[in-house]
């Protein structure tokens, strides 16, 4: 009784020339498939619900901050009388403070304009796409050039006075030099952490810190003549 | 009660007008409610489904989401402000202080336009951080995180727009000090001033140019950006997951 096979078991990873495939399910082997994609749930209603009470928990906040305290409403506009210090808008001011220390050209066009471009080559920049700790491949080489780059653009801003930008400068850079001095695999959490961190993550957190820093002094400690004042003396 | 309230609304959603609208139909099948996103114009920027890890307060800090709720918000309170507002010389203050005296609700009504104004500036600055330090502007997301550029440029100019329409001291000078800045341009700075102002100073009018880039042309534009970074996160493949895949759990 030889029971004649219609088909013959072939061992072949052409697809186009043994369409069909048998798994052999072993008695050790699960048929269990692992899940590759993730957890979904549906748009409607899960996100939109979330999206929603978030928006919903905002709009109580600011109608309660509306009801605490009024906008700001000032005599009618006099342009024979200029207020001083004359303040542009808060998220404005850390250019501003930027213009007390450079020509117009500078911080009121060079500077903006630079972050912009910066802003929208990030995605586009190979370093950044790689993502890879700036210090984790040819350290000597990027120690000699970000410590040239770093003393370079510290002197400049020491040149003209712009301590304010200076200070957050040189913390970023003690950071990224501290970076530099980790073995990858240290023990502590935080330095582990830090020696990861690609270039952009640099260049990104001292922009960060930097816009912080000089809003914070623009809306708060100048006064007239864009003078240093506290704030809670409130000559402003 | 509640069943009755179920079986009339399922009433009203099987009715023939309504059908004729709104066609995902009744059901709460998952079906249904693909439909219910699919088949409506402005839901239909989002994808269907997402993936339940970016739901996390965490991912987001749901700061995009936020920034459109101030956005919401300041539409329906400008449309509102509109309604008392003359954008001429000085009948434009003597609005804000009709707002404060004779208008209900008319401080309540400036004080959230101003507030969230504020703190839309400051929500698209904080997404856009989030973004960044999450990595969340690589491949395939690069478009979005530009388009996302240009739209912290219409909430800069929308937010210093709007600044100078109370026509106080505080929004004369600070419009000022920034039109300074726009002559400082090499070669054409004067004429970009002129162009911006309609004139060589702040005056009657810069404010009309300035409120119709604060009321029409900026608001179109901001609508327009936001409606194509919606529809690009999902064209994109959705939120950005997170750095390493999880390997899902055999189930």
């Amino acid at each position: 009784m030889s029971d004649p096979k219609d088909f013959v078991a072939v061992v072949d990873s052409d697809a186009r020339r043994t369409p069909r495939r048998i798994a052999f399910i072993t008695k050790r082997t699960s048929p269990q498939v692992r899940v590759k994609d993730e957890d979904r749930v549906m748009t409607y209603p899960e996100v939109f619900f979330r999206a929603v009470v978030a928006i919903e928990v905002l709009a109580i906040a600011l109608v309660v901050t509306s009801l605490l305290w009024d906008a700001p409403l000032e005599g009618l506009a006099d342009p024979m009388h200029t207020p001083n210090p004359a303040k542009a808008p808060w998220y404005f001011l850390g250019l501003q403070e930027l213009l007390h220390y450079f020509p117009p050209v500078v911080a009121g066009v060079l500077i903006p304009g630079l972050v912009v471009m910066a802003l929208i080559i990030i995605p586009y920049f190979n370093i950044n796409v790689e993502a890879e700790g700036l210090w984790l491949r040819d350290k000597a080489r990027r120690l000699r050039i970000f410590g040239i780059v770093v003393v370079v653009f510290c002197i400049f801003l020491s040149v003209f006075d712009v301590w304010v930008a200076l200070v957050p400068t040189v913390i970023v850079a003690a950071f990224m030099f501290l970076a530099a001095q980790t073995d990858p695999q240290t023990a502590q959490g935080f330095r582990r952490w830090l020696v990861k961190k690609p270039l952009s993550f640099w260049i990104m957190t001292w922009f960060l810190f930097e816009l912080i820093v000089l809003t914070a002094i623009g809306t708060f400690f100048r006064g007239p003549g864009w003078s240093w004042v506290l704030p809670w003396r409130g000559s402003y | 009660m509640a069943k009755t309230i179920d079986h009339l609304v399922d009433q009203v959603r099987e009715n023939r007008v309504w059908r004729s609208i709104f066609r995902s139909g009744t059901g709460d099948s998952n079906l249904h409610r693909s439909l219910f996103v699919q088949q409506n114009v402005f839901l239909h920027l989002f994808s269907i489904k997402a993936r339940k890890r970016t739901l996390e307060f965490s991912a987001t800090w749901y700061l995009g989401a936020l920034t459109f709720g101030t956005f919401l918000i300041l539409v329906i309170t400008g449309i509102l402000l509109m309604l008392y507002y003359h954008p001429s010389v000085p009948q434009a203050y003597a609005d804000m202080k009709d707002l404060q005296f004779v208008v209900s609700s008319g401080v309540f009504l400036r004080n959230l336009h101003r507030w969230s104004a504020h703190a839309m500036v400051f929500l698209v600055f904080a997404h856009m951080f989030k973004v960044f330090y999450r990595g969340a502007y690589r491949t395939p997301r690069e478009f979005n995180w530009v388009i996302g550029v240009v739209l912290l440029l219409v909430t800069l100019l929308l937010s210093y727009t709007g600044y100078l329409l109370p026509w106080d001291q505080l929004a004369f000078w600070a419009v000022t000090v920034g039109s300074n800045i726009a002559s400082a341009v090499p070669l054409m700075g004067s004429k970009i001033r002129f162009l911006l102002l309609g004139g060589t100073a702040v005056n009657a009018n810069a404010l009309l140019r300035f409120y119709v880039l604060h009321c029409v042309i900026l608001p179109l534009a901001a609508i327009l950006f936001i409606a194509i970074h919606f529809w690009r996160i999902r064209k994109d493949g959705g939120i950005y997951p997170g750095e390493s895949p999880a390997e899902g759990s055999a189930k």
